[in-house]
């Protein structure tokens, strides 16, 4: 898995040269990336690991707190049957898929948003200067094994709902568990590159980028008929994060879609995921492009 | 007295100069308030007046909790990490020498962040809210100082608790452990996932009668007029109470602490 993520931005990029040897070029650049990525990561990993008690305590916190969200869908459903028309089970596998998408997301890259940070402090210049894809750098950088603790409650809680869940399990529906969960995380991760290259802009404005993420994933906790159609509409067409989990869970749960839509749409999500990325790679471009330093 | 007062327009000021950020933040305690008030409603459809609330004063809860996380740091975010921060690295040791309470200074702090996160974080989201859904907004015009009163003494009690937390620092060195462990506590007993009224049993008996219920439940509470007359005095007493009885701890534990203050030369 490591080695997928950072590969996405470069695929978006490899597509513009026309000549081959700097196709080639960028190929390697790519390879370059990942293998930076990887170094990065194992680093950190080894010092996290130096402090084991501290890492155990980080991840059984960042377990109880990620589970506050869903103490709260089961504190919900201590008073009711059913919300918005779904059932406790149900409810627990758009959780469950959404939350592990956004888990390990959030472990692989969710560290690009420390980019406005950088940017301020004037320590961005750094990765700058070194023969190595920022965009490798910056997502790898403080990489956080504790996040481990929101994925496995995310798990969890997956599992509780393909345990007490009564589907008619075929094929399809079991091969479209690790796709959305897969596609899913490439889609948020995308969300999470475009947030960085929005820091470029507005240095301080990190929070936005949490309304997106955090909040996407709070969202798609809950069944799409909770929610204003145009709400819906938004998350469907303009922030594509209903693909994420509604779409494709829908499927596997045979429920009706919102907003009317065909059953093929539940086999996009690797599709829009690649389309997220080639925008975000995009956009990572032009940020990188227009970020002056601040010369501190 | 003027220089605590100097410290706290300090504090207003030095958030105030993030202006993009505060921005930033009212847009995701925006995003944040609709996708809760939706979830919400979706509730209050299935159960009117569950824990005797009806949809309007629910909803008006959600905007309020968003309102106010800051303002009360139900989450954390104020003055606790610089003080671990200089605990850690040993600059205590120079507040310590300044001709001020260390508990009043930081006290004096972040009253003033807090006034400003009510005024740049609390009111936009809660006009966006009052205009996309209807709100239970007071009736009477004195319920508004009555709202405020009980929301001053909020944040006063969440400083008491960070203060702690933060001064265990002396003992732990590192900080986040304890820091973490607050905010988890400020996220569930404060009623910020779910109102207190929805916990069940025992475990809202006991969620009502913590620190943390002062700094939403028992603001929201009054905002809504559930407490009102003798109740309102009850519930000022009540936050007032632990108020007191956690800066006093606070103190306490500040005098044990300093006696282990060692200021190395150099």
């Amino acid at each position: 898995m490591a080695a997928r993520e950072p590969e996405r931005p470069g695929k978006g990029a490899a597509r513009e040269p026309e000549r081959p040897e700097i196709a080639f070029a960028d190929r390697s650049r790519l390879v370059e990336g990942v293998r930076a990525y990887g170094l990065i990561v194992a680093m950190w990993l080894r010092s996290t690991l130096a402090y084991r008690a501290s890492f155990v305590m980080t991840t059984i916190g960042n377990f109880v707190m990620t589970g506050a969200d869903f103490f709260t869908v089961m504190l919900m459903f201590s008073h009711v049957d059913a919300l918005g028309g779904y059932t406790l089970p149900e409810v627990a596998l758009l959780y469950g898929v959404s939350a592990t998408a956004f888990g390990l997301c959030d472990l692989l890259v969710g560290s690009v948003d420390r980019l406005g940070q950088r940017v301020r402090d004037g320590t961005l210049d750094t990765l700058l200067v070194r023969p190595v894809p920022v965009l490798a750098q910056v997502a790898a950088d403080r990489f956080a094994l504790r996040r481990l603790g929101r994925i496995t409650q995310a798990l969890l809680v997956l599992g509780y709902a393909l345990v007490t869940l009564d589907i008619a399990w075929t094929p399809l529906k079991v091969l479209m568990l690790p796709l959305m969960v897969l596609s899913g995380a490439a889609i948020f991760a995308a969300v999470f590159v475009v947030g960085a290259a929005f820091q470029f802009f507005a240095q301080d404005a990190s929070e936005v980028q949490n309304a997106f993420t955090y909040g996407g994933t709070t969202l798609l906790q809950y069944p799409p008929s909770i929610f204003a159609r145009d709400l819906v509409r938004g998350v469907t067409f303009v922030v594509p994060l209903a693909f994420v989990s509604w779409l494709p869970a829908l499927y596997v749960l045979g429920r009706d879609y919102p907003l009317g839509l065909p059953e093929w749409v539940a086999f996009l999500p690797p599709l829009v995921a690649g389309l997220c990325w080639v925008l975000a790679g995009l956009a990572w471009r032009t940020g990188l492009r227009a970020y002056r330093s601040t010369g501190s | 007295m003027l220089l605590y007062a100097v410290v706290a327009a300090g504090g207003f000021r030095r958030h105030a100069t993030y202006r993009v950020a505060t921005a930033a933040g009212v847009f995701t305690n925006t995003v944040f308030g609709f996708i809760m008030a939706y979830t919400y409603i979706a509730l209050w459809d299935e159960r009117p007046q569950l824990g005797g609330y009806d949809q309007s004063e629910a909803l008006t809860y959600v905007w309020l909790g968003q309102a106010l996380l800051m303002t009360c740091a139900m989450m954390g975010g104020g003055f606790e990490s610089d003080l671990t921060e200089r605990i850690r690295s040993g600059d205590i040791a120079v507040d310590l020498y300044r001709p001020a309470d260390l508990q009043l200074w930081w006290l004096a702090g972040d009253l003033g962040r807090a006034a400003f996160h009510l005024l740049g974080r609390g009111i936009v989201p809660m006009v966006l809210g009052a205009l996309a859904f209807d709100l239970a907004l007071p009736g009477s015009a004195w319920m508004w100082p009555a709202f405020l009163v009980s929301v001053l003494l909020g944040v006063v009690v969440s400083f008491a608790l960070r203060f702690l937390v933060a001064l265990s620092a002396f003992w732990l060195m590192d900080g986040a452990g304890a820091l973490q462990m607050a905010m988890l506590a400020g996220l569930f007993f404060s009623g910020m996932l779910l109102p207190l009224n929805l916990f069940p049993g025992v475990l809202g008996e006991v969620a009502r009668a913590l620190p943390w219920s002062s700094l939403l439940q028992v603001p929201a509470d009054v905002f809504l007029g559930k407490r009102t007359g003798w109740g309102l005095v009850q519930a000022y007493a009540f936050q007032a109470g632990w108020a007191v009885a956690l800066l006093l701890a606070g103190r306490l534990l500040q005098s044990v602490a300093t006696r282990r203050v060692v200021v190395q030369g150099g």
